[in-house]
């Protein structure tokens, strides 16, 4: 039996599939503009790698979580991002998710997500606001984070999206070298995540998931800032969608 | 299944509306009020019709953006934007208008309003404790006396006045036996339905007729409850909802919480059961028992805001609460601030699980506050029930 986690964020679609009890496949594409698409280029990626839908079970979570239509059910990203952090730490957990439009701070005890909290609606602080930036620069997110740790420690302090284009636009003017801006841009990320974290309340190991957790430099960054080690895992990207294969084995 | 009675109580918001037309075409005064520390039994005892006004809908935002800084709370927004397209009938035919200063936002509006009605506006102190506090209430109440008597010409008697308390007493109390109702569990009426009641009696022009009403609604909900009817079963998770006023066009929270599976049980919030909570007393002098019922109320603009807890822990025992939703307007600072109290008195204190929202009355999160609430609801474990 095979049971299958679909997480359609709103950047990327990730997809975890267990074999029973063996975590046999990820993969990951970008979500596009049409979820309901890419819930179907997910099902034919499913076939080729020989997975029958029939005979499978399938729990979709994310904001796209309502457009698969092959899914058995549909549970949020915050449990699913829970479990799954659950199941590649094997311990609790404070779990931070920089997502593409939401950064969560989920508390787990006893495996199971007691409590959270999320960024409010706006783009500060998470992955699409780094995005922005990385495109701004005309630098990779990774480039972005690995310049950070060169540059003096300077801040950007809008909090907006908008805003803080604005005024890595004026820093560029006014000459400030690119590593000092990607520092700043760092910076504001870290700083946001850690008001959310602090408000929220960190207990025990901090663990990070989400498509971040893959770069060194923002790991160390996000550590530094917060005084504690950040943990991570590589699969830590699939944390949502291997949540999620977890959860279609209840149905 | 629905009572029948609720269709009776939606169809007031227009059987309302034309009344407020007639009577101000029969030459019957009209006080619009929009707090619930507007004192009605001075405007009743003045001979005038107290109502509440529109303030709850998005759609005059935008033209109150015109004047108004887009960074304010919806409320407020909204508020203005009716009495300036003259879309809220209440507000359109009140002759005066009521309002106390509450908040920043609400106080520099009322500035504003002005221009448009004579608007009183009532001081209320930032504090409800001590002595000062509710001296300087008690000559605000006298103030409003004063206001209104030579606005409309009338002496408001000490007689005029006991009789005003006891028609308001008399409809806070069927207000609070029906709000009541819903400590059953699993609960009798949606928390849907209890907004709208409880919202809706602001705008009742007939006061007696909406008492009447009420008590059938009580009735019907109770042969409801004798036949085991419910809104919903035993599995869902009742949630107790605080903080910012809702109504019919800003209960998108309350919603996303129904639809997700919750029983929304119990509304502490101001249009809920926070001014029901205490009754004026009928036996003191009356305007010292106006002025202390008023004072009592547990809003975020007083500090400290204590009472707020403690009907928060009543209500959460007395309507057996799985979990605490704290919903904030954007840019409320009051209610926001106090929700990392609320937060830490809610986690602490009563054991119970907790989640603030903070929004505004428009669409543009629905997928967030969606996921939020969902995500909520899935971290509560509902135990197994005894009986």
């Amino acid at each position: 039996m095979h049971y299958i986690g679909i997480d359609i964020g709103s950047t990327a679609s990730k997809v975890s599939i267990f074999n029973d009890n063996e975590l046999i496949l990820n993969f990951v594409m970008p979500t596009g503009w049409n979820s309901k698409e890419t819930s179907l280029v997910i099902e034919k990626k499913l076939a080729e790698n020989g997975i029958d839908l029939e005979r499978s079970k399938v729990v979709a979570t994310g904001y796209g979580r309502v457009s698969v239509p092959y899914a058995n059910k549909t549970v949020t990203e915050i449990t699913c991002h829970g479990k799954g952090a659950y199941y590649l730490l094997g311990k609790d957990a404070t779990v931070i998710d920089i997502g593409g439009q939401d950064t969560k701070i989920i508390t787990l005890e006893n495996g199971k997500v007691t409590n959270f909290t999320m960024n409010d609606k706006c783009a500060a602080g998470t992955g699409r606001f780094l995005e922005l930036m990385a495109n701004t620069l005309g630098v990779s997110i990774k480039e972005l984070s690995d310049m950070a740790l060169l540059g003096e420690d300077i801040n950007i302090t809008s909090m907006c999206t908008v805003f803080a284009e604005s005024e890595v636009i004026s820093l560029i003017g006014n000459g400030t070298n690119k590593e000092s801006i990607a520092r700043g841009i760092l910076n504001s990320i870290t700083g946001r995540v850690y008001s959310i974290a602090y408000k929220h309340g960190i207990k025990g190991t901090v663990f990070l998931t989400g498509g971040l957790c893959e770069i060194d430099s923002f790991v160390n960054m996000l550590s530094k800032k917060l005084g504690v080690t950040v943990e991570t895992n590589p699969l830590a990207r699939y944390a949502g969608s291997i949540g999620a294969a977890l959860q279609a084995k209840n149905i | 299944m629905r009572p029948k009675v609720m269709e009776e109580i939606e169809a007031l918001r227009g059987v309302n509306s034309a009344k407020v037309k007639e009577a101000h075409e029969a030459g019957k005064k009209v006080v619009g009020m929009y707090c619930v520390f507007s004192p009605s039994e001075i405007a009743l005892a003045a001979g005038a019709i107290p109502v509440s006004l529109c303030g709850t809908v998005q759609e005059p935002i935008e033209e109150a953006e015109k004047v108004l800084p887009r960074n304010l709370c919806p409320l407020i927004k909204s508020s203005y934007g009716f009495a300036i397209t003259g879309k809220c009938p209440y507000f359109y035919f009140s002759d005066v208008i009521v309002a106390e200063t509450t908040c920043d936002g609400k106080k520099k509006m009322y500035e504003l309003m002005g221009e448009l009605k004579p608007v009183h506006v009532m001081n209320l102190p930032q504090t409800a404790e001590g002595e000062d506090s509710l001296e300087m209430w008690k000559k605000e109440i006298v103030r409003l006396i004063k206001f209104l008597e030579e606005q409309f010409d009338v002496e408001i008697t000490e007689e005029k006045l006991r009789d005003a308390i006891k028609l308001m007493n008399r409809e806070r109390d069927v207000m609070r036996r029906l709000h009541k109702l819903n400590a059953h569990k699993p609960a009798p009426l949606s928390g849907i339905d209890m907004m709208l009641a409880q919202w809706i009696k602001g705008f009742n022009v007939d006061k007696e007729a909406g008492i009447e009403l009420i008590e059938r609604l009580i009735e019907e909900v109770e042969e409801q409850i004798r036949q085991g009817i419910y809104a919903f079963d035993e599995k869902a998770p009742r949630i107790l909802l605080t903080g910012c006023p809702i109504g019919l066009g800003s209960e998108k929270v309350l919603r996303a919480l129904e639809e997700a599976g919750a029983s929304v049980v119990a509304l502490e919030n101001c249009t809920g059961y926070k001014g029901l909570d205490v009754m004026v007393d009928e036996d003191k002098d009356p305007i010292t028992a106006i002025a202390e019922k008023y004072l009592k109320t547990p809003c975020s603009c007083m500090t400290p805001n204590n009472r707020r807890l403690d009907l928060i822990k009543r209500l959460a025992e007395e309507y057996q609460v799985d979990g605490v939703v704290d919903l904030t307007w954007q840019a409320c600072h009051t209610y926001n601030i106090e929700s990392y109290t609320v937060k830490k008195f809610v986690e602490e204190e009563l054991k119970l699980p907790f989640m603030q929202i903070e929004t505004d009355y428009s669409d543009s999160d629905t997928g967030q506050v969606k996921v939020r609430v969902e995500a909520f609801l899935e971290t509560i474990e509902i135990p197994a029930t005894t009986n």
